[in-house]
């Protein structure tokens, strides 16, 4: 082992640029790469998990069988919900936080490199995992076609929903349910590193000066998030490992024959779950807090408020998780305190949008892009926001649950918020990272067709929901024909407009690859305060902040 | 040279190595639960195994790469010492939150779903009326709702025989790693020595007398994983702190070996602080054990 020695000029090559080729991408432990990575991972899950909810949308454009059976409808919504989440949302924000955490607090490098490296090559082995049965039945099908018969009998993929509620996933699970067990196991394994990483980072990494209070929003977002996945990840290890358990060694975790509950799944999972909601859109306020006073050109508005807000948020988003189990009989008592509980959370949440709405308020405002994507979400997360309230009410809720009311009210806060302060993010820091604007013609274009579409398809579902109709059915009563088509046709412009996004995004890669230097100023958007803008050159450069820079009062906020 | 004193470690390939294992563990195991063959051949149990060989070697590969950069004296930055000590840190509260989950399933089922099943809580829960009217609360159960369906242990585990006598080794342990940690700062290498093979030795002792509780529990007892609530909260929850006592003492052993090898200074030593936390740590969930699980 010549190791030292290995070290020592690798020590030196560390001052130029990254690897060559694969291995570069492979073994990187640069936060850039990673962040990329992530990224990437996350451009290519949405456009899988698109398809799924564009299958489902077509499916219900009329009552009926459409095109798919009752089976493979229900693994659609199911697999959609499921890489949404795990495969397109987190690792979004992730990227996020592996680009921009090190740069903003004034650090070389995230604190863990090699185990940050581990974070994101977790990913795409357990997203194989998942969606290996679906591949297998589609290589089925097409196999099928031909005269052939593959994989015959091999089984249905995950068809439970994304909550994997027991006992449809332990007793009348399919075989599948076992790869999605150990693929969450290894998503689980995989959040958790990454959240110890960004913790440490922010506790120990910061520059000299880099006050608690001097933190970009972003940074605060990131850390209450990560503390979140510390404390829930690991539940929700638990409760697949129980799962499985009770699958193959007749354990009775879900089982009341043998004196356990399926409601005991219930618990666990929403105890995880609730919180999970604040890992999906945490880091996204953070992006949201730093476009908004970008672009306002103004200091965020009560700063320390936002910071004592998404604390608050966090915190009660761990005591609220029952008001998913208002009809499961549980007792008064526990209704009307998780109600109330729920209810308090809309306090500093309204803080966050009043904060947003005052920073705007009498600023320089430029509409940008990113800009414009901030205040759509402002707008219609707001919305999203509202609905929760409805349904935090628990005798309401006994008419909602289950409808497709709740699925307008989590596709506002995911889709018009969080998914759209990711493209918000995107939109900001895309000239930082790569040295080129993108066209912003094309991204207003993106923009409008976005937001008209999102609203195209997910505001008809409050009315059907309201009406009635339940979610993750394949059919539905004749009445509702109408808003369910004007859905569909949202969808598939929501999906094509798409498209656009991923072209921008190539075209800035390719630029950036091809070494175009349009010699864009360090601080892009001419209104950015944190360190990426004001401390580092554009595009940044492999890395950043050798030497540690000293941080004033004037830095920041 | 531009660097700050922070280490920054080159581009590796222990972390895809790691993933490639996961991958063929976790598709191994969920093939060998199903029996899967391929042309005839059950290859879940190989894909297991190789699987598992292969996360052994990535881990060995991984924290030999570490301990080797530490004897470079890369590692010995206050900065990336604090690193190291947080991430451990946090690792460990990750921990405990999944042993959080088995402790609340334990005290959901003590606490409702007993109390429910057996028309304790409230005399008209269908499920007690309908299904299983005979069935009565009662900690340990010794009969289910479906006593067909899940066969009852014949008797409960005692709390004080083995697993008393285990608290008192486990706590033990605690105090003489304590021993070697003082040793190690005071430089007394000879105690050091010494308190922490005793540690390991207590860990061993620890793992045995589990093992010994085990084989009365399946043989004599009749308690088993499918003995309903009471034997799938018993043995998950002391099965998984086994796990976590099987690899604190490995860990410990690898301490030990590198004490041998003169790896530690009073000033530079996270690696056995980590263990020694961690140790702590399966410590302190044997006592909730102890009293949550054999004793109330
Ligand atoms: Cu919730």
């Amino acid at each position: 082992m010549n190791l030292t020695d290995d070290m020592a000029t690798a020590h030196d090559h560390a001052d130029h640029g990254p690897a060559k080729g694969l291995k570069r991408w492979l073994f990187t432990t640069n936060h850039k790469d990673i962040g990329t990575l992530y990224l990437l991972l996350s451009l290519t899950m949405f456009f899988v998990a698109g398809i799924m909810a564009l299958v489902v949308r077509i499916e219900l454009f009329e009552p009926g069988k459409v095109w798919v059976t009752p089976e493979f409808f229900n693994q659609m919504t199911t697999l959609h919900g499921l890489i949404m989440v795990f495969g397109v949302i987190m690792p979004a924000m992730a990227g996020f936080a592996n680009w921009m955490i090190p740069m903003m607090v004034g650090a070389p490098d995230m604190a863990l490199p090699r185990l940050n490296n581990w974070s994101f090559w977790l990913l795409p082995f357990a997203f194989l995992l998942l969606s290996l049965p679906l591949l297998r039945e589609l290589v089925g099908m097409a196999s099928h076609l031909i005269g052939l018969n593959l994989f015959a009998g091999a089984g249905a993929a995950p068809d439970y929903g994304w909550t994997f509620y027991a006992p449809l996933s332990t007793t009348y699970g399919p075989d599948s349910t076992d790869y999605m067990i150990f693929a969450i196991h290894m998503m689980g394994i995989s959040s958790i590193l990454a959240a110890i990483n960004i913790v440490v980072t922010i506790f120990n990494m910061r520059a000299p000066g880099m006050t608690w209070m001097r933190l970009p929003m972003f940074v605060w977002g990131w850390l209450v998030t990560a503390f979140l996945l510390l404390a829930v990840m690991p539940v929700l290890a638990g409760c697949v490992t129980m799962m499985l358990m009770d699958r193959h060694f007749h354990t009775a975790f879900f089982e009341a024959a043998g004196g356990g509950d399926p409601i005991l799944f219930q618990h666990i999972f929403w105890f995880f779950g609730h919180p999970e909601v604040y890992i999906l859109i945490l880091p996204g306020f953070g992006i949201i807090s730093e476009v908004v006073q970008t672009f306002s050109r103004k200091r965020l508005f009560g700063y320390s408020f936002m910071v004592a807000a998404t604390i608050t948020i966090a915190f009660l988003g761990y005591i609220v998780w029952m008001h998913h189990m208002f009809t499961t009989g549980a007792p008064y008592a526990a209704q009307l305190f998780f109600m109330y509980a729920t209810m308090l959370i809309a306090v500093p949440t309204g803080v966050k949008v009043f904060n947003w709405v005052t920073t705007i308020f009498k600023g320089e405002l430029t509409f940008e892009t990113p800009m414009l994507f901030a205040l759509g979400f402002l707008v219609m997360f707001t919305i999203g926001g509202f609905s929760g309230v409805m349904l935090a009410i628990a005798p309401a809720d006994y008419q909602y649950r289950g409808s497709y009311f709740v699925v307008a009210h989590f596709h506002y806060v995911l889709v018009s918020g969080s998914l759209f302060a990711i493209f918000a993010g995107v939109y900001f820091w895309l000239p930082k990272w790569t040295g080129h604007m993108y066209n912003e013609t094309l991204g207003k274009w993106h923009f409008w067709l976005s937001a008209i579409s999102m609203n195209l398809t997910f505001f008809p579902m409050h009315f059907v929901g309201l009406a009635g109709m339940p979610r993750r059915i394949p059919d539905y009563a004749l009445q509702f024909t109408n808003f369910n088509q004007i859905a569909t046709v949202g969808a598939v412009i929501f999906g094509l407009s798409q498209l656009l996004f991923l072209a921008i995004v190539i075209r800035s890669c390719q630029k950036h690859k091809a070494g175009v230097n349009e010699h864009l100023p360090d601080n892009v958007w001419d209104g950015g305060r944190s360190l990426e803008w004001t401390r580092l050159p554009t595009p940044v450069p492999y890395h950043t902040f050798e030497t540690v820079p000293e941080i004033g009062p004037n830095d920041t906020h | 040279m531009a660097h700050g004193t922070y280490y920054l470690p080159q581009p590796s390939n222990w972390p895809l190595k790691g993933s490639i294992a996961l991958f063929l563990t976790t598709f191994g195991g969920a093939n060998w639960l199903h029996h899967s063959t391929f042309f005839g051949l059950e290859f879940g149990p190989y894909l297991f195994v190789l699987g598992l060989a292969m996360v052994f070697y990535m881990m060995f590969g991984w924290f030999g790469t570490v301990i080797r950069e530490n004897r470079a004296g890369l590692l010995s930055d206050k900065q990336v010492d604090h690193s190291f000590r947080w991430g451990m840190a946090w690792f460990i509260f990750s921990e405990v939150m999944f042993f959080g989950a088995f402790f609340a399933a334990l005290f959901y089922a003590r606490l409702i779903s007993v109390p429910v099943l057996s028309g304790e809580q409230a005399h008209y829960y269908l499920t007690h009326l309908i299904f299983w009217p005979d069935f009565k609360d009662q900690w340990p159960i010794l009969a289910n709702p479906n006593p067909a369906a899940f066969i009852a242990p014949k008797s409960v585990m005692e709390a004080w025989g083995i697993p008393a006598v285990n608290t008192l080794i486990l706590l033990s342990s605690g105090a003489t790693i304590t021993v070697a940690h003082w040793a190690l700062l005071k430089d007394k290498r000879p105690l050091m020595l010494v308190a922490q093979s005793i540690t390991i030795l207590l860990g061993i002792i620890f793992l045995s007398m589990q093992a010994r509780e085990y084989t009365i529990a399946y043989m004599e007892k009749g308690l088993t994983l499918a003995s309903g609530i009471y034997g799938t909260t018993f043995f998950m929850l002391t099965g998984f702190h086994a796990l976590h006592v099987t690899i604190g003492t490995i860990g410990l052993c690898v301490i030990l070996y590198r004490m041998f090898r003169r790896d530690f200074s009073p000033t530079n030593h996270f690696a056995f602080e980590a263990i020694a936390w961690y140790w702590h740590f399966v410590d302190v969930v044997w006592l909730f054990l102890f009293i949550l699980v054999y004793w109330l």
